[in-house]
């Protein structure tokens, strides 16, 4: 008993610990993810912003889907909400808190990876240096409205023979860029902002319900590991007395083809109890190739009813 | 009993993590192998398109494959699957949970592999480097060269070293071309398996949850059965080996006590136990010759030896090995009197 109480008080503390310890794990996995990825950028007129934006959106959808799916909570609410009602009522606010808690934890590392991004710049830069006004810059002001477009989308690579030396990339490079990092900064503010009151402002509204909430959605958790140990066990005490009982049967059946002596005094050792009766190595082929060819049948009720 | 109950317990609770931190560390092994892996384009027009190809698809297929053969289950699928109905019926609801489990695990490093070697982007640019689009990219003022001329210029893109075409397209424009495509594919293949499994976690609940439960509980059941079964086979066994081992020396002890006529030495009531441990050998000679009969002729596998004077002739099988000694001493001893 004492064991079990551990085991629960185990559970408890640390589903939670374990969640946000895999929310960690993948905000770093994406930061790494972001400084491993070789960014280049096509420097094509139209493949730039689909390049661009496609870097900056379509990952965070991805690492937000691992999130839910590396999160044992959410197949732990989608079980109570598609159960049949039965003789339990169930409760919309529970569900609702589990569904909040697990959206955020799956939104830090998308959020990590788009802050990362703007933060970085390549993106924005890739993405909108097209978009740029031409008559800003020395260098592109002056040439005609399709090389502009030409002239411009390169400016991401540097490395481009038109582009080498040219002042005026570094230019449209530096103002992008500018931007990009003054959007990645207010993002951070904003959600730093917006996580604190929610954090302080939380008490405020509804304390009582969230406390219940908070409760039945632990024990709707605790519940359903506690049922899987069970059926572990369960399952481990059913296979060794239908192993017992199959290793009996053999007994029996060699008892009755064989002739039965009157056993001389009962004392049996320890050693005795172990062998079961199976004493030869024909019989123990025997029972080999009982096991495999006909597997005794799921059924112990004989065996408990003794 | 307990303690095995308690590594049962562990071992089941922990089977599932086991198999997930193999999954991950073959991952990580299949990442570290592709930057391991020195790619060399052979920048040949057909050859390129089969090495690119061949680099994508072809290692994947092997890790799949490696990842059913380093899962244990393998082998408890396969036994379930093949063995005759006997007493216990068959169902295929478990046989599919078990291999879909498998499956599922062993998708993971291939998936690894494809993403990396798409976001790398050397795989694609090999590949397909003679299917750059030349008129758009390149510099339209030149003149085309004929077809096959064209497509043996463009495969050496990979290879900046003896690329030749530089006045046609540019070797940078059509590489980083070539890299955004594949990285774009890359991405939407991260997608699209990271969608994929979600839907298929996601959906379970939704329809089959009871169905489900069923089934992992005795897939589980067929698991431990199959453990507890070695574990009482090795313990019968190491009985078995521990009765037939006393059987043979107690065997030799009265031979050998009988042929040199003298009594053998009944242990007194307060010898202890280690005397008893002696099992009636206690001199070099008897030793020797428990051991060369030992290597010379092996004990049959038959724990109740034949010709038991009190037995009517039968091998007594089904007396407990204990006694049949007992009776031969105490006639050996009135034997040697006489």
């Amino acid at each position: 008993m004492d064991r079990f109480r551990m085991i629960f008080q185990y559970f408890q503390s640390n589903s939670e610990s374990v969640m946000n310890g895999i929310c960690g794990l993948l905000a770093l996995a994406s930061v790494k993810m972001y400084t491993c990825f070789d960014f280049s950028c096509p420097c094509l007129p139209r493949y730039n912003m689909a390049y661009g934006l496609g870097i900056m959106f379509v990952p965070p959808i991805a690492l937000f889907l691992c999130g839910l799916i590396l999160n044992r909570q959410s197949l732990v609410m989608l079980e109570e909400w598609r159960r049949p009602q039965g003789r339990r009522k169930k409760d919309l606010a529970v569900i609702r808190y589990m569904c909040s808690s697990i959206m955020q934890r799956a939104m830090v590392a998308p959020v990590v990876w788009i802050i990362v991004t703007l933060l970085d710049g390549k993106c924005l830069i890739c993405a909108f240096s097209s978009s740029v006004d031409p008559k800003k810059f020395v260098g592109f002001a002056n040439t005609s409205p399709v090389q502009v477009q030409q002239l411009l989308a390169k400016v991401p690579c540097k490395d481009d023979e038109l582009m080498r030396n040219n002042t005026s990339r570094k230019a449209v490079s530096r103002y992008l860029r500018c931007w990009s990092q003054a959007l990645g900064w207010s993002i951070l503010l904003i959600l730093i902002v917006a996580a604190f009151l929610a954090r302080w402002l939380r008490p405020c509204f509804n304390q009582a319900t969230l406390l219940q909430a908070r409760h039945w959605s632990n024990y709707i958790d605790i519940e359903q590991k506690i049922f899987e140990e069970t059926c572990c066990e369960h399952s481990r005490l059913f296979a060794h007395k239908c192993i017992l009982h199959f290793f009996e049967s053999m007994r029996q059946e060699i008892k009755l083809h064989s002739f039965s002596l009157p056993r001389e005094g009962e004392g049996a050792e320890g050693e005795e109890d172990l062998l079961r009766g199976i004493t030869d190595q024909d019989q123990v082929n025997k029972l080999l190739k009982m096991w495999y060819y006909e597997k005794p049948p799921l059924d112990v009720r004989q065996v408990t009813q003794r | 009993m307990d303690k095995f109950r308690m590594i049962f317990q562990f071992l089941q609770s922990n089977q599932e993590s086991f198999m997930n931190g193999i999954c991950g560390i073959m991952a990580l092994a299949s990442a570290q192998m592709y930057s391991a892996f020195d790619f060399n384009c052979p920048c040949l027009p057909h050859y390129n398109l089969a090495y690119g190809l061949g680099i994508l698809l072809v290692p994947p297929f092997i890790l799949f494959l490696l990842g059913f053969v380093l899962n244990n289950n393998i082998s408890m699928l396969a036994e379930e699957w093949r063995r005759p109905q006997g007493q216990r019926g068959k169902d295929p609801a478990v046989l599919r949970y078990m291999f879909c489990s498998m499956a599922q695990r062993a998708m993971i490093a291939p998936v690894v592999w494809v993403s990396v070697t798409l976001l790398d982007g050397k795989c694609i640019t090999c590949a397909f480097c003679t299917s750059v689009p030349v008129e758009t990219l390149g510099n339209a003022s030149h003149p085309g060269l004929p077809q096959g001329e064209m497509k043996r210029v463009l495969a050496r893109i990979p290879c900046k070293e003896i690329y030749n075409g530089q006045e046609f397209i540019a070797n940078e424009v059509a590489v980083r071309y070539l890299r955004c495509i594949s990285q774009a594919l890359g991405w939407c293949f991260v997608l699209l398996m990271t969608t994929l499994a979600f839907l298929v976690r996601s959906l379970r609940p939704c329809f089959t949850q009871a169905a489900f439960l069923k089934s992992r509980y005795w897939s589980h059941y067929i698991d431990i059965e199959r453990k507890l079964f070695d574990e009482t086979c090795a313990e019968h066994a190491r009985s078995f080996a521990k009765v037939c081992i006393q059987q043979f020396f107690e065997g030799m002890s009265t031979d050998l006590a009988a042929t040199r006529c003298h009594p053998p030495r009944k242990a007194p009531a307060d010898a202890g136990e280690a005397t008893e441990k002696l099992l009636g050998i206690t001199d070099q000679g008897t030793m020797n010759a428990a051991l060369k009969s030992w290597h010379r002729c092996k004990p049959p596998l038959h724990l109740h030896p034949p010709a038991l004077p009190s037995s009517n002739g039968w091998a007594g099988e089904k007396q407990p090995p204990v006694h049949p000694p007992a009776p031969r001493r105490e006639m050996a001893a009135y034997y040697s009197r006489v």
